[in-house]
């Protein structure tokens, strides 16, 4: 079916572009604000031969895509944070088995139970593994809801390509906002390529067994380890997304993610309609970090602003890979509460001159 | 002397790897595995199985059984194993679980794929102890029962009282079949056979849910002869656990 510009609300978007990539199975808890995704998988996948179960837990929702990527399927759990925090173990034993699945967190307000209101509080858990062992999760952050339908696909790519989990991680804006969208054109799950690891029935060939535990005194866990961190340097060298934008004249450059970056965006446009140097650098990739990017932007006459819903997380990346080649100034609003455009635009004008009016000067 | 003509009555099962396992002396999950291997065999069903082992000493299961297997954590094998069901609903789908990983952690998973009605088939291991991790106490340890957690015995007002959850399951309508069995005697291998069949062919047939409880010695943990742990599952267990179908629509004649 050819695709036309459509309105559609955030979580149906990563909804229908996740069947359109050939996903026919779907577990998962509700938990506000990401409820409109598994309500509207529940009657979509039935439509092309899927299967939706609502689970008994987020715990029993990621064992369950566990189970079907095992079995050769693309599938999908999606949840918010608190949920998030319970699918932990699972994303852990699905990286050491090296599995494919796709896990969304439309992130809220924590710790805790925090509230229901877009945050951006997870990127730590998201971007550094939130469960045990040595092991990282390719993590994408979309800022609208047409990057979302096509993240949602490279989701589904690489986390096939490098049998890997990989995270989808919105919030609870771009779950519930409306906007237009073209959708990728459908793809039958009966055409992607074959998959030889997976346990299927033993007919025809020796039996396989998919497992993450290596108790061999050879050094077996190290090696299998090796071989992950192998992976994980392959995905740092050709995975890095990011979007530059109004940048290469910038004396200051905001740098942002998702939805915090829609709202730095407009402060930007209006600096720049000023005549202030502003620019923006939003990273799409959250693990790997677009660093040597970033780093070639930062020079002694460009201030860095980090703008993010959450006390502080991101930031952490950016020090790293700005270091003190330039001044690093962070404004964040944690616990669910949406800065305005003139709030973003207050900081920035705040870290031009200095004054530490708004937000605060990163000492690295 | 002419050629002996000799007829083999006994070998390895094809679903069993011609390998030594790591189980104790007397321990029941080597003599539950060549069950499950019998069945399989029996029924021309080990190239279509997928099995999912526990985490317990059963854990290396995939390193012992004959056909493709898929490791879940501790507790989720009937999570993992409904994700495998689902996408391959004509394959055969089998969990291994002791008491701690069905019926402590994974509580939930275990009545929920039950309650749903899971076309897939469960080997419960009641041992009434945790053997992997040293002797813990189980949900299943008998009452007075000591472990290295339990030093004193399981009191039932700390600790409640052993759980049966083969009882438990019997009243979500998902399940079509549950009987007790025990490892410890010639008969009740032989019985423990018939059930676990029955509870196959329950999911070639598509009717839902089957689960095969087994009593099963662990005398490392509890610290026994061989002999003593027979003795121990006859004598205690059967008190809290008795032996018999507990749950059967099937319809099958015996
Ligand atoms: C999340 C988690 N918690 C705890 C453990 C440790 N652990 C491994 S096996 C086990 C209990 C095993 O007992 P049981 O299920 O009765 O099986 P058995 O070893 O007796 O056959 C425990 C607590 C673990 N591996 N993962
Ligand atoms: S510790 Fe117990 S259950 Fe584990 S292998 Fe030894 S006898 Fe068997």
């Amino acid at each position: 079916m050819p695709s036309e510009k459509v309105l559609m609300r955030g979580s149906d978007t990563l909804a229908e572009a996740a069947v359109r990539a050939g996903c026919r199975y779907f577990f998962g808890y509700p938990i506000t604000p990401q409820n409109e995704l598994p309500e509207y998988l529940s009657w979509r996948l039935p439509e092309v031969g899927g299967t939706f179960i609502q689970a008994e837990s987020e715990v029993s929702a990621i064992n369950m895509v566990l189970g079907a990527a095992a079995a050769g399927a693309r599938a999908l759990t999606s949840s918010s944070s608190p949920g998030v925090s319970l699918k932990q173990e699972g994303i852990s034993y699905l990286a050491g088995q090296e599995l494919p699945a796709v896990i969304a967190n439309m992130m809220r307000g924590g710790p805790g139970l925090g509230n229901i209101a877009a945050s951006a509080a997870d990127y730590f858990q998201a971007t550094r593994g939130g469960a045990h062992g040595d092991y990282r999760t390719p993590v994408l952050a979309p800022d609208s809801c047409q990057e979302l339908a096509e993240l949602t696909f490279t989701a589904f790519d690489l986390a096939d390509k490098y049998r890997t989990p990989v995270m989808l991680l919105g919030d609870g804006l771009i779950g519930q906002v409306m906007e237009p969208v073209v959708l990728p054109d459908p793809i039958d799950p009966a055409d992607l390529p074959p998959k030889d690891y997976i346990v299927d029935g033993c007919a025809g060939r020796e039996p396989r067994a998919i497992f993450s535990m290596l108790l061999g005194q050879q050094g077996e866990l190290m090696q299998h380890n090796f071989k992950l961190q192998a992976k994980y340097d392959e995905i740092t060298a050709n995975e890095l997304r990011w979007d530059e934008y109004l940048i290469e004249d910038a004396e200051i450059i905001a740098v942002a993610y998702g939805s915090a970056s829609r709202i730095i965006r407009a402060a930007v446009d209006e600096l720049r309609a000023e005549g202030i140097k502003a620019g923006l650098f939003r990273p799409i990739t959250l693990w790997p970090y677009p660093k040597q990017a970033l780093r070639d932007l930062a020079k002694s006459d460009v201030k860095i602003a980090v703008f993010e819903l959450s006390a502080g997380q991101m930031v952490e990346d950016v020090m790293l890979s700005v270091g003190e080649r330039a001044e690093i100034d962070f404004y964040g609003v944690p616990g669910g509460v949406i800065p305005t455009p003139a709030d973003a635009a207050a900081f920035l004008r705040s870290s031009l001159a200095g004054d530490g009016k708004v937000g605060r000067r990163i000492a690295i | 002397m002419s050629e002996a003509a000799y007829k083999q009555v006994f070998r390895r099962p094809e679903s069993l790897k011609d390998v030594p396992t790591h189980y104790c002396p007397g321990c029941g999950h080597s003599v539950a595995h060549r069950l499950v291997a019998e069945v399989l065999d029996e029924m021309g069903l080990r190239e279509q199985t997928i099995g999912v082992p526990p985490v317990g000493c059963a854990v290396l299961a995939y390193n012992y059984f004959n056909f493709d297997m898929v490791e879940a954590p501790h507790g989720r094998a009937l999570a993992v194993a409904t994700g495998v069901k689902r996408v391959l609903p004509d394959k055969f789908v089998l969990t291994y679980q002791g008491d701690g990983d069905l019926a402590a952690i994974g509580t939930a998973e275990t009545i929920h794929a039950a309650n749903r009605g899971e076309n897939i088939s469960c080997i419960f291991i009641n041992n009434a102890i945790y053997g992997m991790t040293g002797g813990q106490m189980a949900p299943t340890t008998l009452i007075g029962g000591t472990s290295t957690t339990t030093p004193g015995g399981r009191d039932a007002s700390r600790d409640g009282k052993p759980i049966d959850i083969s009882q438990m399951l019997a009243v979500c309508d998902g399940t079509v079949f549950i009987e007790r069995c025990t490892l410890n005697s010639f008969k009740g291998v032989k019985k423990a056979k018939k059930a676990i069949r029955k509870c196959f062919q329950a999911q070639v047939d598509g009717l839902g849910f089957g689960l095969v409880e087994l009593l099963s010695p662990c005398p490392t943990n509890m610290k026994q002869t061989p002999q003593q742990a027979w003795e121990f599952i006859d004598n205690e267990m059967m008190a809290t656990f008795p032996l018999g179908v507990i749950k059967d629509t099937t319809g099958y004649e015996d």
